[in-house]
């Protein structure tokens, strides 16, 4: 078995006198796709924003491809944050730049492409989040929710990343769009070959996404498992947050019978 | 892209060149954005002294992503070469860029000799814009005002009370330490010419009369748009980002009376009050260098003060304060409410507030002396 990608040894995090983590251990291996779910405050987005090396754990190693996130030089570091794309809860695009601008700024940060090169990525990053070129120009508040996530995901995408990082990727869309925006991660998964880790409360797009569910419950990962295994898990949190589930297929005979 | 390797140290990506002399370019490794990146000037290099008709072998290429892809669609000048030898896995890569590579990324479009002229209306209906818009807003405040006198328990009085702290109180430190400086500074100056021709004397009257009746005034207006405009047009443009103006009108609050009006009735008060302070603490700078610089008691300067600047003058003080406050808080929020929802507009509209506090004080400043220019001069 090759180095998984994400490997979170004996996290504990603390703010103030709130424990949030506590000896968490956490291993995503290449190619998979991770839901992480758990209740609302057990700390998901903090977990993610140690991912990203925006916060650090106060004890524990989180290992990035192979590698502390944290160590070596200023330009392995940056290197190493070049591997992988985020995607903000709210998208967090600069409203100052424009569409093309927003997903074109990594690759002009990064020196290497020419303007040619950029226009003809920032094309290819449009299609692939199924963007039409005309919105190129508009500006991040003249979108829709379900645009600045596509707009989001493609300058996630920009830099090429083998990770991929996704907070409550369908959050507030529609059930519509967000199975749309299922789709086209899962269509980009198994084009880029990418793994990727998503929070998320939404039961759909965790069915449709996860090839693991990571269950975040008294501060440690309980289990990390195939979504048919981690329903079948005795613990509290996990059969409330299932209990739609298990109920629909309950009732699901019912409503064939109707039909 | 078939089976991905766990370890790309020595996928180098590269380019050899046949040494039969025919021009075939192999090329091997994986062309990925972060592979490339180090040694892009030597692959770049190599692709442009490739021959037009050169034979590209890419058969040992063991991963593409999209930037190795578009790279090397320009060094074929976005066309297929006559002669490629392409795995099956990777074409469709080439298809996709040669597709989006149809319809050209729209680009914000150059200006022509007609555009400035567009541009130049344009700036004219905006300042007739921001016109309209300033008396608007000021018409609203009136009517929020006379609204206001006929229901008296509308009044906002913990926002302005909480307003008059914010750009008031705390706002004294500051202000009694510029104040204090340019005292001394002043009379320093002043001391230095007047004593060339005997006049020691006279170092109360300069001070006083221009202390009081110009200087304070001004002072304190700079630094108040400086310190308060600037902090009310970015908390109403951020609020404006945030949507929070939204919500407040979707639950029926108006929002100049919840969030204009107090701050312009507090700095309405505030200033001249801040006025008189500041002025208190630059005369009593000036007094103190007047007394180690010109041997002038403090008793003295106290006791002239009042006989050589007439009362008139702080009445003077005292209006202009308040008029540059009102016009202080009624730019910062004119400026705060046309906050776009983007940062750089936010940016603008600050500095646009405090430029124009700063420059339309001046100018009533200018207006007030040729008004009151027979008021309160003692000659
Ligand atoms: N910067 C901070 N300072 C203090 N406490 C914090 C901070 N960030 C998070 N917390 C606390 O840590 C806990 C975990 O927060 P986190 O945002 O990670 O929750 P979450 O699992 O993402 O919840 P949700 O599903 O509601 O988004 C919460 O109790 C929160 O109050
Ligand atoms: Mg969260």
């Amino acid at each position: 078995m090759s180095t998984p990608i994400v490997d979170l040894q004996g996290i504990v995090t603390r703010f103030g006198d709130l424990l949030v983590h506590d000896g968490l251990e956490l291993k995503v291996e290449r190619g998979d796709i991770v839901s992480l779910i758990g209740g609302s405050g057990s700390g998901k987005t903090t977990l993610l924003r140690h991912l990203i090396g925006l916060t650090a754990p106060v004890s524990g190693t989180v290992m990035m491809f192979g590698e502390p996130l944290l160590s070596g030089a200023q330009h392995e570091q940056r290197a190493r944050r070049r591997r992988f794309g985020v995607l903000f809860q709210q998208g967090a695009l600069f409203s100052a730049l424009n569409v093309s601008q927003n997903i074109a700024f990594p690759l002009r940060e990064l020196r290497v492409a020419s303007q040619a090169e950029i226009d003809a990525l920032v094309l290819r990053k449009l299609a692939m989040v199924e963007l039409e070129p005309a919105h190129a120009l508009l500006m991040p508040s003249e979108l829709s929710g379900g645009m600045i996530k596509r707009v989001a995901l493609a300058r996630a995408l920009a830099l090429e990343p083998e990770l991929l990082l996704l907070d409550e990727p369908t959050a507030g869309l529609d059930p519509d769009l967000s199975l749309s925006f299922v789709e086209l991660i899962r269509s980009l998964h198994r084009r880029l070959h990418l793994t990727i880790v998503l929070v998320t409360h939404d039961i759909d797009t965790l069915m449709a996404l996860s090839t693991k569910v990571a269950v975040l419950a008294d501060r440690k990962i309980v289990s990390c498992a195939p979504v048919e295994e981690t329903i079948a898990l005795d613990h509290p949190f996990v059969s409330r947050f299932f209990k739609a589930v298990i109920d629909r297929r309950r009732i699901a005979p019912v409503a064939g019978v109707q039909d | 892209m078939s089976a991905v390797p766990s370890d790309r140290a020595n996928h180098r990506p590269g380019i050899r060149i046949d040494p039969s002399g025919r021009g075939v370019l192999r090329l091997h490794g994986d062309w990925t954005l972060r592979l490339l990146t180090p040694q892009i000037r030597a692959i770049r290099q190599h692709l442009r002294t490739a021959p037009p008709d050169a034979r590209w072998v890419l058969d040992e290429v063991t991963r593409l992503d999209s930037f190795g892809a578009v790279l090397l669609w320009q060094a074929w000048r976005r066309a297929w070469p006559a002669d490629l030898s392409l795995p099956d896995d990777l074409r469709a890569l080439f298809e996709e860029i040669a597709a989006s590579d149809r319809q050209p990324l729209p680009q914000q479009g150059l200006r022509t000799p007609a555009d400035h002229l567009v541009l130049l209306g344009r700036a004219a209906l905006h300042f007739r814009d921001h016109v309209l818009d300033f008396v608007r807003l000021f018409g609203g405040i009136v009517l929020d005002f006379l609204h206001l006198l006929r229901t008296p328990q509308d009044w906002p009085l913990r926002e302005i009370s909480a307003n008059v702290f914010k750009v008031g109180v705390r706002a004294m430190p500051v202000a009694a330490l510029v104040g204090f400086l340019i005292g001394v500074a002043l009379s320093y100056l002043s001391a230095l010419q007047l004593r060339a021709y005997g006049a020691d004397v006279f170092i109360v009257n300069i001070l006083g009369l221009g202390i009081i009746r110009e200087l304070g005034p001004v002072l304190v207006s700079v630094l108040v748009a400086g310190r308060s405009g600037s902090a009310m047009t970015a908390q109403l443009g951020v609020m404006r980002v945030t949507e929070e103006i939204d919500a407040l009108a979707a639950m029926g609050v108006s929002r100049s009376l919840r969030l204009v009006l107090p701050k312009v009735i507090a700095l309405s008060i505030a200033m001249p009050l801040l006025v008189l302070w500041t002025s208190a603490m630059a005369l009593f700078g000036g007094m103190v260098s007047a007394s180690l610089q010109l041997g002038l008691t403090y008793g003295f300067f106290i006791e002239t003060l009042p006989g050589v600047v007439p009362l008139a003058n702080l009445y003077i003080a005292l209006s202009k304060g308040f008029v540059f406050g009102l016009l202080i808080a009624l730019i910062a929020c004119h400026f705060g409410l046309r906050v776009k929802p983007n940062t750089e507009s936010l940016s603008a509209n600050t500095t646009a507030s405090v430029v124009s506090a700063i420059t339309i004080v001046i100018l009533v400043d200018a207006i007030f002396a040729i008004a009151t220019r027979t008021i309160g001069v003692p000659f």
